[in-house]
């Protein structure tokens, strides 16, 4: 039966396929639905762990078990679980072990492009790379039984377009499940001291010339031969970016990324006369060819950056851009990502960004409120490093910083990694203040449970980790908690936080206004009343959705009231888009705004 | 349309306005007729009302899920502005059909940009296939303004030779209760406009 289906169902359904029943991983854009996929189906094990690291150790202990077991995470997350990564290659797997990379060029939803390809080669582990859902669910496949085959750790590469594009795949019966779980002790093998480790290392490299061989003969790299003049060597989404717009040039179509197929390559190059190497960010096959001392084109007509299209491809080899219609530069006003109308971050937020302070700030939905008119965070570098920079800033800047640093971080990221920099601050004691916005949920990834939310990824109840009595326990003797929808007690709780001396830890809890089973109190729509109205642009400065300014000059003469004497507009609320937060009631000076009558 | 050749739709908005929902059923009763279809969009951050675009492509066989610039059958705009910011995607002879909401980005609130004045005189001069609609007022007639998105599907029909009998039977399958009455009537709304 054929269905339409995305690339990270895809794998999910490609796993189970295969009689995989283990899978660890942590929320992440793109990689978020395999694990969610995953989840629903008959007989398995799905967590969400509190980060990748831990994903893949606890991957690790279930291979070392006997089992088939995929982690999952983003490209970003590799960096935190690479710890374990680097010498699990060495342990090598017992059962079967893949690990998901789900990466990002054009940097669609995360803080940097790094190309992922080059794990595999650092780790000395094999990579497979699909190009769209069928390859995806068969690569999964694959990837289990080259682990097996090799003890060995095995990637699976994914980008943005292939887990988030669908195209149609044919389901297959899932393989009856084998448990093949036992206890196995083999110290040599698995307690990596130096004088066992150094015989491993050896295995790897061994190991290595095995995978070298069977990429010769993996039935996923494959030649198409069109054209002796001009030939394209690719792997990927791109190949079908680059068959979209040649298809009567040749291929050399990569399944595994890593090792390459040396002999097959030049055997390509034997019969082609032109070459071209097309793929995304890093020049990965391409160094790797022309060591081989192969004559190929690659990046420099290729982008670095960013994903390609067809279009890209098309342009680079032909040297042209080919437009149907010749488009004026249009002045079209941006359209960035914003927090949600009602969104409990933006109280906060508002608060923060008027207090002189430098706010460092994390991963999540509330790093959009960097952007005018809130300016309310200042830094944002990786996951749990708001915490550790605002103790380092802090201690910088001695009594200077006194009252002058914050560091704002979400829930599903305070557990992820920043209970470890909290630890810090107690032990070392800063005066910087941790804000904890505590939205109940994974928000910016589609509300994903974790260890504070009382639930499982699979839905089961359980224990609910309390930020106050961990952060009092790690040391950290001020705890407050505050409703961010109250800017009041926001604004009295930081200022009286950010003169105490030593750390402080607030917690701004309210669940994500998106969150529906932490239900809110129905509130109403409010409006602003337009005899009231001075406007002064206070609830403007709030950006929220629905709240929009209309200047006098634009509006009919005799459709408006002047309340005020130096009166440039009027500020209303899209009463369809409100949900009735009162933030910027609360702030309004002339009390214009109210519910709807 | 040759069955060989790949023809695209492309779908354009701003997130929560049911685009994904949409493409999805475009590319359902692509699937119903035959045809090899790929879709690609991008989820996130982007949703947090950004801009929000979704590429379908289909036909005999269909490799990329991303259409080329110069290459766009149709333009779907669910919000005016947006329309603008894709022109360059079509093909010549395309077509363009926008949804005459207004939704103002942050910089428009805050007085620092304008919303553009003249979208419509400004997509005319360039193509010559232009439609325009109201599709929020069909949507409200159909029982429910989130309709938008399956009002915009029947106009769109109009333009695709799709049997409507695979319409109604992808339409019958995406949703529940209530809601399928609904949006057949929003469907047919579009179609008839």
């Amino acid at each position: 039966m054929k269905v339409l289906m995305s690339g990270n169902d895809a794998i999910a359904r490609g796993a189970y396929e295969c009689g995989v029943r283990f899978a660890s991983g942590y929320p992440g854009t793109p990689s978020t639905e395999i694990m969610e996929s995953f989840a629903r189906y008959d007989g398995v094990y799905a967590e969400w762990s509190p980060n990748e690291k831990v994903a893949l150790e606890v991957g690790i202990g279930a291979a070392l078990a006997g089992a088939r077991s995929m982690v999952v995470m983003k490209h970003v997350g590799v960096n935190v679980a690479a710890d374990p990564l680097f010498t699990v290659s060495y342990t090598g797997t017992n059962g079967a072990l893949v690990i998901i990379s789900a990466d990002d060029p054009s940097l669609h939803s995360s803080q940097n492009e790094q190309d992922n390809r080059n794990y595999a080669k650092f780790v000395k582990i094999p990579m497979l790379e699909p190009a769209d859902s069928e390859e995806a669910k068969a690569f999964i496949k694959l990837a289990f039984e080259i682990s097996e085959k090799f003890d060995t750790p095995v990637f699976l590469r994914s980008t943005t377009r292939v887990s988030h594009s669908k195209s149609l795949i044919t389901l297959q019966e899932p393989v009856p499940y084998e448990d093949m779980t036992s206890i196995r002790f083999d110290a040599q093998k698995y307690v990596m001291v130096p004088a066992n480790a150094r015989m491993r290392r050896r295995s790897v490299e061994e190991r290595l010339r095995k995978l070298e061989a069977y990429a010769e003969k993996f039935g996923e790299n494959r030649m198409e031969i069109n054209s002796e003049d001009v030939g394209i060597i690719t792997a990927g989404m791109p190949y079908n970016y680059a068959k979209a717009v040649f298809p009567d040039y040749s291929y050399l179509k990569l399944g595994m990324v890593y090792p390459l197929p040396v002999e097959m390559i030049k055997r390509f190059a034997e019969k082609i006369k032109k070459i071209y190497v097309v793929e995304e960010l890093d020049p990965f096959i391409e160094e790797q060819v022309r060591v081989l001392g192969i004559k190929v084109i690659g990046k420099e007509i290729f982008p670095y950056t960013n994903e390609f299209d067809p279009g890209v491809i098309e342009a680079a080899i032909l040297g042209k851009k080919e437009q149907a219609v010749n488009i004026p530069p249009l002045n079209i006003p941006a359209r960035p990502p914003n927090l949600c109308p009602g969104c409990p971050h933006r109280g906060l937020f508002y608060v923060l960004g008027k207090l002189k302070a430098f706010v460092t700030g994390d991963i999540g939905c509330y790093t959009l409120s960097f952007m005018k008119p809130l300016e309310g965070l200042h830094s944002c570098i990786c996951m749990g490093a708001s915490i550790g920079m605002a103790h380092g800033m802090s201690k910088a800047l001695g009594d200077k910083g006194m009252d002058k640093v914050v560091g704002v971080i979400g829930d599903s990221t305070f557990i992820h990694s920043g209970i470890t920099p909290l630890l810090n601050m107690a032990y070392n004691r800063s005066n910087a203040v941790i804000v904890i916005c505590d939205n109940r949920t994974t928000a910016m990834t589609g509300m994903q449970e974790h260890p504070a939310t009382g639930f499982t990824l699979q839905g089961e109840p359980t224990k609910r980790l309390d930020f106050e009595k961990l952060a009092r326990a790690l040391g950290i003797d001020n705890v407050r908690v505050v409703d961010p929808y109250d800017i009041k007690a926001v604004q009295t709780v930081m200022r009286e936080e950010l003169k105490r001396q030593g750390p402080s830890l607030v917690v701004s809890r309210r669940s994500c206004i998106l969150f529906k089973r932490e239900a809110q109190d129905a509130r109403k729509p409010l409006r602003i009343d337009p005899d009231k109205c001075i406007g002064c642009r206070t609830c403007i400065n709030l950006g929220c959705p629905p709240i929009a300014w209309k200047k006098f000059e634009n509006m009919q003469p005799g459709t408006y009231k002047k309340n005020a004497k130096k009166q440039e507009g009027i500020a209303f609320i899209e009463t369809s888009l409100c949900n009735g937060c009162s933030v910027c009631s609360q702030l309004c000076k002339v009390g214009a705004i109210g519910e709807e009558q | 349309m040759q069955r060989n050749e790949v023809k695209s739709v492309l779908m354009a908005g701003v997130g929560g306005q049911g685009i994904l929902r949409a493409s999805d059923i475009l590319c359902e009763v692509m699937m119903e007729e035959g045809y090899d279809v790929k879709k690609s969009e991008v989820h996130g951050m982007a949703q947090r009302g950004g801009c929000v675009t979704s590429h379908v492509l289909f036909g005999g066989k269909v490799y990329s899920p991303l259409a080329k610039k110069g290459d766009v059958n149709i333009l779907l705009s669910f919000e005016k502005m947006e329309t603008l910011r894709y022109l360059d995607y079509l093909d010549a002879e395309g077509l363009v059909i926008i949804n005459m909401e207004e939704m103002y980005p942050p910089s428009v609130n805050l007085g620092d940009a304008t919303y553009p004045d003249d979208v419509m005189g400004m997509v005319s001069s360039l193509f010559t296939k232009v439609v325009s609609v109201d599709a929020g007022k069909m949507a409200s007639r159909a029982g429910n303004i989130k309709a938008v998105n399956t009002v915009l599907l029947g106009i769109l029909s109009n333009y695709l030779d799709l049997n409507p009998l695979s319409w109604e039977k992808v339409l019958r399958k995406s949703f529940r209760g209530k809601a399928i009455d609904l949006n057949l009537k929003a469907f047919h709304l579009g179609v008839t406009c």
